[in-house]
């Protein structure tokens, strides 16, 4: 089974070993955002700020300049719009953020035509959109390491009162935890994660690595220490299988048509979150219901 | 936990002095004034809606009053006031958040503190102590969002004391709890301020639960409040000039009962006086 | 071009009245879900050689029948965000092994002015038009289910057909709309000419006139700007739907506060 996984070469191109590195480093740090993401209830804003990260993206390669300066400064003049607008806690469902996003959609599709006319470049669209592992520059590769350090630290350092914040934030005022800083924070700190997951996975499809190992992690485990953990350990499955599958399918056909990283990431995604979701109904299935009975000692009148 | 400040019965802890406070240009309360000594199990009685609420973000630090000042030990309050603890009244929560009860008290040591920390054997050991004084090891690692309202309430209480404060501030712990479970909540609370030198101010709109282990009682209506003992301040002359109209003041088998007068205008009715309620 | 003007005006209407309802219903969800579902069928059938509103409309159907089968149970965001997403990868995964990638893909995602050829045109405008008679036909029935679900089924309407019928007209509709301004902006066209409109007005009728007048407005402009500026008409419906929005929600405000100086 290995050896039909392991196409010949797999390991010898380097490319590939760059893009499993940096696929690696991406997974660990879009599962640790991710993880306060869905805590927080925010999927919905991470969402948003990959639609920004796109036109950000997409301008930066008009622009002629690299993508990730692209996807990170778009999601982070997203963050502070939002932050500024207050759309932090709003859901999916609301119509106007969604209409406003439009805007940045269709930005992106101005700038994705004007690069695609202006020069000679081939496969923008698809390398903003969908991922550009494979054509990851080396020069990339220091950049996005210490950009997720400068994530992953971050988290670190404001990590219990995030917590805290995202488990009450009436507790969390009452201890004196800056809410709207912690706040503000975590959006530019996910809007740069979302950025990195860009260039591996696309700004359109980064959500998925981005919620997707997480709530699978957290349909199964009951600590948040254990929910951490097992994110980023299904999100590096994702991400390295993804890799290792988009290589092989090169030599599928005979014509020699790979098909994208993205999508094997996204489908690994979803499998994961299907079968997660599967365990959890079956786990709730077997575990009778318990009943609580208080027994209420009445004391004799007043004590 | 400062020695200087050692429980001492009878040194004051927090005075409230000369407080009124507006939201949005809205008089809530004027001329607040009030303290709470060490060790004291002090109780803000008041109807839905009379400021008890915000009486507390004042004292926590969260809503700037008008005019006057809050101050702990002598001194002007800060945010992160490491003597106050406080227990909401109810957490509004996921019930698929991946917190045990047990993490939530943990979060009570460091939830605030930023920067790399790890926690140690005696924070741990703290937290199992903590859980234990309220009872509340059977379900110390099912998620916090499982828990009944009772259970909840405990887990709150210990992750509020668990950082060791000398003020316990409750908001309306009593108010979806059958009779039995309050006053569960209330010997648990009585016992557990005498263990750990806590004093608890708790906010209620019945104030009959806790009339056996009241010190102090600090009663707001219409804006204005009046503190002391239960029999200094639960007479008609003091809630009258409280309320602003007359009231009467009924004792039966140890229980008070507040009514309001044959002659009350201005509208007030039942629903204005939730202590009307017979037990 | 004509065929533009005459696909353009249809998929206005379309996505004027049927946004209308999808605003009133809260079915953001839906309206994001199917256009994505459409380009995948799109994609699958450009890779596999057939007429593309087969694709378009077959995947479009699909996705809303499926929809509306989990809609009973509790709906997840981030259910929804995977799903969403997954289908996208699917159509890029399709289009990646057509040997026609860049334009296709660009045309899909962002809209095409001649995404309709005049193969198409006929059953476009049959489609087009079976459509608005539907809608015409279920109007009162689903403004009742939409603001009163249990009024309405008190009175003997069945909410699960009108909703299914629903859907179905919503995915007809997207497969129309989306060879025209793209996945991405469809959700744009069928929700910012009637959010908006619904800042102007309450009043159902009235609403939905000024939305599909509004959705009528900003397709001719996209149209015309798209081939004025040869610039890709996507662009303009998510600028022109942004503004306006953001246009309704200014023009309302003021009216409110007029009327708050009226009163006091």
């Amino acid at each position: 089974m290995l050896r039909w996984l392991l196409e010949p070469g797999l390991f010898a191109n380097p490319s590939v070993r760059t893009a499993l590195v940096v696929g690696a480093v991406v997974a660990v740090v879009s599962a640790v955002a991710g993880i306060f993401t869905v805590l927080r209830g925010q999927s919905f804003a991470g969402h948003a700020l990959t639609d920004v990260a796109t036109a950000g993206g997409a301008g930066a390669s008009l622009a002629g300049v690299a993508p990730l300066v692209g996807f990170i400064g778009g999601g982070v003049v997203g963050a502070g719009a939002m932050d500024v607008i207050g759309v932090q806690r709003v859901k999916g469902r609301d119509i106007a953020t969604g209409v406003v996003l439009g805007a940045a959609t269709g930005l992106a599709a101005l700038f994705l035509y004007l690069s695609t006319t202006h020069s000679s470049a081939t496969g923008t669209t698809q390398s903003i959109l969908f991922g550009s592992i494979f054509t990851v520059q080396s020069s990339t590769v220091p950049e996005v390491a210490v950009l997720s350090a400068v994530v992953l630290l971050t988290l670190a350092a404001i990590g219990r009162p995030l917590l805290l914040s995202s488990v009450s934030p009436e507790l969390a005022s009452a201890r004196g935890v800056h809410l709207r800083t912690i706040g503000l924070t975590f959006m530019v700190v996910l809007a740069v994660s979302v950025g990195l997951s860009a260039i591996v996975i696309g700004s359109i499809l980064s959500t998925a690595l981005l919620i997707g190992p997480p709530a699978s992690a957290l349909k199964l485990v009951r600590r948040f220490g254990a929910g951490v953990t097992l994110a980023i350990g299904l999100g590096l499955v994702a991400t390295l299988l993804g890799i290792v599958l988009a290589y092989d399918s090169y030599y599928w056909s005979s014509s020699h048509r790979g098909l994208p990283v993205s999508f094997f990431v996204v489908v690994v995604v979803v499998a994961e979150f299907v079968l997660s979701s599967l365990i959890f109904r079956w786990r709730r299935a077997r575990v009778p219901v318990v009943v609580h009975v208080v027994v209420a000692d009445h004391p004799e009148g007043w004590h | 936990m400062t020695l200087e400040h050692m429980s001492e019965e009878g040194s004051e802890l927090l005075r409230v002095e000369d407080i009124d406070v507006a939201i949005d240009g809205r008089e809530i309360l004027t001329d607040v004034n009030f303290r709470i000594d060490h060790g004291e199990f002090t109780g803000l009685i008041g109807a839905n809606g009379s400021g008890k609420t915000t009486l507390f973000r004042v004292i926590l630090g969260l809503q700037s009053p008008v005019r006057g000042r809050v101050t702990v030990h002598g001194e002007a309050l800060s945010r992160s006031n490491r003597s106050i603890g406080y227990v909401p009244q109810k957490l509004l929560l996921d019930p698929d958040m991946p917190i045990r009860a047990r993490d939530l008290v943990a979060l009570g040591i460091d939830g605030n503190r930023y920067g790399f920390t790890r926690r140690t054997r005696a924070d741990h050991l703290a937290v199992d102590e903590m859980l234990s004084a309220v009872d509340a090891l059977a379900f110390a690692d099912r998620k916090v969002g499982g828990l009944s309202g009772g259970e909840q309430q405990r887990v709150l209480i210990a992750h509020a004391l668990v950082s060791r404060p000398e003020l316990l501030l409750l908001d309306e712990p009593l108010a979806n709890l059958d009779p039995g479970s309050a006053q569960e909540i209330i010997s648990l609370l009585h016992q557990v301020a005498r263990q750990q030198h806590v004093a608890i101010f708790l906010s209620a709109h019945e104030m009959n639960p806790l009339l056996p282990v009241m010190d102090r009682v600090v009663y707001v209506a219409n804006g204005h409040v009046a503190s002391g003992t239960t029999e200094e301040v639960v007479r008609p002359d003091v809630l009258s000039a409280l309320y602003g109209h007359h009231v009467d003041v009924l004792r039966v088998h140890g229980r008070v009962l507040v009514v309001t007068g044959p002659e009350s205008d201005e509208g007030s009715t039942r629903a204005d006086h939730p202590e009307l309620v017979v037990e | 071009m004509t065929n533009a003007w005459i696909s353009g005006t249809i998929v206005a209407v379309l996505a004027g009245a049927v946004g209308f309802f999808v605003v009133l219903r809260g079915a953001s969800f839906p309206a994001h879900a199917i256009p994505n579902g459409a380009f995948a069928g799109a994609a699958g059938a450009n890779l596999l050689g057939i007429n593309p509103l087969f694709g378009l409309v077959s995947f479009a159907v699909m996705a809303a029948l499926g929809i509306g089968v989990t809609s009973r149970r509790t709906r997840n965001d981030v259910a929804t965000a995977l799903s969403l997403v997954l289908m996208l990868a699917l159509g890029a995964a399709f289009l990646t092994l057509s040997t026609q990638y860049e334009p296709a893909i660009n045309a899909l995602l962002f809209g095409e002015i001649l995404g309709v050829s005049s193969s198409e045109i006929l059953p476009v405008v049959v489609l087009g038009v079976c459509c608005i008679v539907a809608l015409v036909v279920l109007f009162r029935p689903l403004v009742f289910t939409s603001v009163t679900p249990e009024l309405a089924e008190a009175r003997g309407l069945n909410n699960t057909l009108i909703e299914t019928l629903f859907l179905v007209v919503l995915a007809l509709s997207t497969a129309l709309t989306v060879p025209v301004v793209g996945a991405l902006l469809t959700f744009s066209l069928m929700i910012g000419p009637p959010a908006a409109a619904r800042l102007m007005s309450s009043r159902p009728s009235r609403a939905i006139a000024l939305s599909i007048g509004l959705a009528l407005l900003t397709v001719w402009l996209s149209i015309a700007g798209s081939y004025t500026f040869n610039l890709p008409i996507g662009f303009f419906v998510g600028t022109l739907g942004a503004v306006l929005f953001l246009g309704a929600r200014l023009w309302g405000s003021r009216r409110a506060r007029s009327l708050r100086l009226v009163i006091a």
